[in-house]
């Protein structure tokens, strides 16, 4: 009998884990995992360089501390208010963009959005694979185009370490149109391609990071958690067992 | 339905385990709960300490500042003002600031601060938290005909003098306390952070 | 110290004397089937996983904010700012699905022993109400936090109550109190969830228990131990194959509740949003009125029902046949006390052909979740309304077969024993 029950919870599983690993394939075109390790706290401290000289003339990162971040990535107060803030902000407020909402519609056509939730709504992949995947495009407003975001309203803001990529296309089809089949190096810039790769994952990684600081904590007691209860579970299944004894 | 025989010893040993180690279980998690009460990093971030800039402020008055959503009275005492604050010794509760509790050990002194004429007291009552009036003119008030000057709660009639120090027969039972505060330089003060060398 | 407790337990029986026969009625002389499985632990994890939701939502309330400005904020600051806030978010957002979990295996092993049938209807009828209840009470959770999902899950879920004829669009105006989801929506969304559902769900709760105490639990064999001979070694005149609820089930299902707790454990620390399944993508984008979704779904617990609502076309320039349909599919639930006229209760001495419905209703269901979830979509786009409406029909033929296969007495059932089996 417990058999067929087995039999029919494997079933139901099978088909839930491979329904989800369908869904988790799907979107768009293919993407290259980011690699990312919130548990690295060096690559953390690299990403949040990047993101405080790059990212947050525009972008905000509104929920995010900057005490959390110290506390977090191991930094002192001294080490976040001289090398990351720079807008003037107290230690204890969150990451807000110097860019003027206005002046961003002006410029950009909408404003940068606000990037703390960005690694959840999107994922870690989607925003790797994004920040290494700009080329110049001469038609759009802002000159830059991207092949995981088409039409962003956004500038490749790590040109200077990444250099300049260009877009190879294919064949015009019907149309008229011509799909980007790859991305070539036209300028090089100051990190070689792998150095970039290096950077963009340290920066993914601190987005991961600021889109849920609790992963840190949780995950570092998780297991305790779990050790303690299979302890408490043991004692009950002895309990159970030593009543049950006399039920036959 | 044979009777066996029961090993009660057994039985009531883990018995007793289960329910210690899932009495533990309830108890760490209930710890969280209770500390989700705690002041959040938000709070804690509006709590830190503020900068005020008292070099507008003119002898015999008061400034308010906010700091951790309190009232912080900062006031600058005149000459006579202070010269009187010994002669209320007799009338007072806790005239030389024993009640360690009330203030930072480098404001335990006759004026209750770090330079004489500045004071910075936390302007609530300590008899039920209201916030006492400044009357800080030396004449005979309705309250007092012997007024040299201070604060007066309007709630239950609580009276400080101007070093924060509180009347004998009022209801609030302590001092004003004075926060943790520290000059910056001669015309700006720090609340909520002890001096360098007191730290 | 033991003196005190004996004076304090003589005090209150002096004048509350109903007290402790009440208290072993139903735990220490509640005589509970010997032969119960692993499926008879989910009732406990539901009373379990309701305690959680129910005392991690009051701590959410203390920080969560009502109001379409400030909602989507506030929790993001549960989940940086308050101390331990993430732990009591995500104990409530994973205690949402789990709940479900157990409620839909719970509701499985009823169809499975035939625990609806006579006497039991009652239990089963409250059961359902438990569950349709429990639905409204996960739906408008689900608003609460505002996101993007939440907003359109909202609008779209509302938006059926547009197809009934005539009164429908005065109906969805009422319903959200502006002309979409808005303030007013979140905010009566906000006092049904946290109390008006719960005060109905606890109520229900107590009359499925007590309901169940009335007639006694059914078993995996269907055997009524009421009837079979009498005297346990506790009591002459309880069922023989009876055993005192407390002690033996109360630690059996503790032993339940360990396992269960781990598997909750490992999904609260390690795996929160549950690859997007539980707290999804798009959810973490505040609401925002003028961006639908990419991919606009329920949660996977409404899914089936989704499903069956999206197969069935428009006709006669209206789409209220899906909605029907859908409601159709939870009521029907209702009714298989009286669906079922098969006098065996048990799967394990029914006919063959009970086997083969109960898998194919499991699997439709399944499928139609699949299909509801948008995975169909995503594997073999082109076939899934074909796919969708082929396992609509087999979970409607569920009922239908089930009804003709007793009806006409084309069930060959086995013997049942006298007395239950065994017990694991």
């Amino acid at each position: 009998m417990t058999k067929r029950y087995f039999s029919i919870i494997a079933l139901a599983f099978g088909l839930i884990v491979g329904g989800t690993s369908a869904v988790m394939a799907e979107e768009g075109p293919e993407m290259p995992a980011a690699g990312t390790n919130v548990r690295d706290t060096a690559s953390l401290q690299r990403g949040a360089k990047l993101f405080f000289n790059y990212c947050v003339g525009c972008h905000s990162l509104k929920y995010v501390r900057y005490s959390r971040i110290a506390e977090d990535l191991g930094l002192s107060e001294q080490d976040v208010m001289d090398n990351l803030n720079f807008t003037g902000a107290k230690f204890g407020e969150t990451v807000v963009s110097h860019m003027p909402e206005d002046s961003a519609k002006e410029w950009f056509g909408k404003a940068p959005p606000d990037l703390s939730l960005e690694v959840r709504a999107k994922g870690q992949d989607w925003v790797f694979n994004y920040l290494n995947s700009f080329y110049l495009d001469p038609s759009r407003p802002v000159g830059w185009n991207n092949t995981i975001f088409a039409n962003a309203s956004m500038p490749n803001p790590l040109w200077e370490l990444q250099g300049v990529q260009v877009a190879v296309k294919g064949k015009p089809d019907a149309q008229g149109e011509s799909e980007v089949e790859k991305l070539e190096l036209a300028q090089p810039g100051r990190l070689t391609l792998e150095q970039f790769k290096g950077a963009t994952r340290d920066l993914t990684a601190f987005l991961e990071y600021a889109a849920e600081p609790a992963a840190l904590q949780r995950q570092s007691m998780g297991v305790w958690v779990i050790l303690f209860l299979a302890g408490f579970t043991f004692l009950a299944y002895m309990l159970k067992h030593e009543y049950w004894k006399d039920v036959h | 339905m044979a009777n066996e025989v029961v090993d009660h010893g057994r039985r009531r040993f883990l018995t007793i385990t289960t329910a210690v180690v899932g009495g533990v279980g309830v108890v760490a998690v209930a710890v969280p709960f209770i500390k989700s009460w705690e002041p959040s990093a938000r709070a804690k971030a509006a709590g830190a300490p503020v900068t005020a800039d008292i070099s507008k402020i003119e002898p015999g008055q008061k400034v308010t500042f906010a700091w951790r959503s309190q009232p912080v009275f900062v006031v600058n005492r005149t000459k006579d003002q202070l010269a009187a604050l010994s002669s209320l010794d007799v009338r007072l509760t806790d005239p030389k600031s024993e009640v360690t509790d009330q203030q930072p050990k480098y404001a335990q002194n006759a004026t209750r601060s770090i330079k004489p004429e500045w004071l910075v007291v936390v302007g609530l009552c300590t008899h039920l938290g209201c916030v006492p009036d400044f009357e800080p003119v030396m004449k005979p008030e309705p309250f007092d005909p012997n007024w040299k000057g201070g604060f007066y709660c309007p709630c239950h009639k609580s009276r400080y003098d101007l070093a924060g120090r509180v009347f004998q027969g009022v209801p609030a039972p302590k001092n004003l306390p004075v926060p943790p505060y520290h000059f910056v330089d001669d015309n700006t003060i720090q609340i909520g952070v002890d001096p360098k060398e007191a730290g | 110290m033991a003196n005190v407790f004996t004076r304090v337990g003589e005090w209150v029986n002096e004048r509350a004397p109903n007290l402790a026969p009440t208290y072993r009625k139903h735990m220490t002389e509640y005589y509970a089937p010997k032969n119960f499985n692993l499926w008879y632990y989910f009732g406990s994890l539901a009373l379990l996983v309701l305690v959680n939701q129910i005392v991690t939502g009051i701590f959410l309330t203390m920080n969560y904010k009502t109001s379409a400005l400030e909602a989507f904020n506030s929790v993001e600051y549960i989940m940086r700012d308050v101390e331990w806030g993430w732990l009591i978010r995500y104990m409530h957002s994973t205690g949402a699905s789990l709940f479900f979990i157990v409620v839909f295996l719970h509701m499985f092993r009823g169809l499975m022993y035939g625990s609806y049938k006579k006497p039991r209807e009652l239990v089963w009828l409250l059961g359902m109400l438990i569950f349709l209840v429990l639905m409204a009470e996960a739906f408008m959770g689900y608003v609460l936090p505002w996101g993007n999902m939440s907003f359109w899950g909202a609008k779209v879920i509302i938006s059926l109550f547009g197809t009934i004829p005539v009164i429908g669009s005065t109906l969805v105006e009422w319903i959200m109190g502006d002309f979409l989801p808005a303030d007013a929506t979140l905010n009566r969304f906000f006092a049904l969830h946290v109390i008006a559902l719960p005060i109905v769900l606890l109520l229900l709760v107590v009359l499925h228990l007590a309901a169940l105490h009335e007639v006694g639990s059914n078993n995996p064999d269907g055997v009524e131990i009421k009837k079979g001979p009498k005297g346990n070694r506790w009591d002459d005149h309880k069922p023989a194959d009876g055993i005192p609820f407390h002690p033996y089930y109360t630690v059996k299902d503790l032993v339940g509740v360990g396992f269960f707790l781990m598997i909750a454990a490992f999904i609260i620390f390690f795996a929160p949003t549950f690859g997007g399944w539980f707290l999804e993508h798009d959810n973490f984008i505040p609401a925002n009125n003028l961006v639908t979704p990419t991919h606009i779904k329920p949660v996977w617990y409404f899914t089936p029902f989704y499903a069956i609502l999206r197969m069935i076309p428009s006709m006669f320039g209206t789409a209220v046949w899906g909605v029907i349909a859908m409601f159709a599919a939870i009521v029907l639930l209702f009714l298989v006390p009286w669906i079922d006229r098969g006098q065996v209760r048990s799967i394990r001495y029914r006919g063959a052909g009970f086997k083969v419905l109960l898998f194919t209703f499991v699997v439709a269901f399944i499928a139609l979740g699949a299909v509801g979830a948008g995975v169909i979509a995503e594997i073999m786009p082109s076939w899934e309304i074909f796919f969708g409406r082929v396992w609509t029909i087999v979970y409607f033929g569920f009922f239908l077969g089930l009804w003709a296969y007793t009806h006409f007495g084309w069930e060959k059932t086995k013997p049942v024993p006298e007395r239950v089996t065994t017990h694991d």
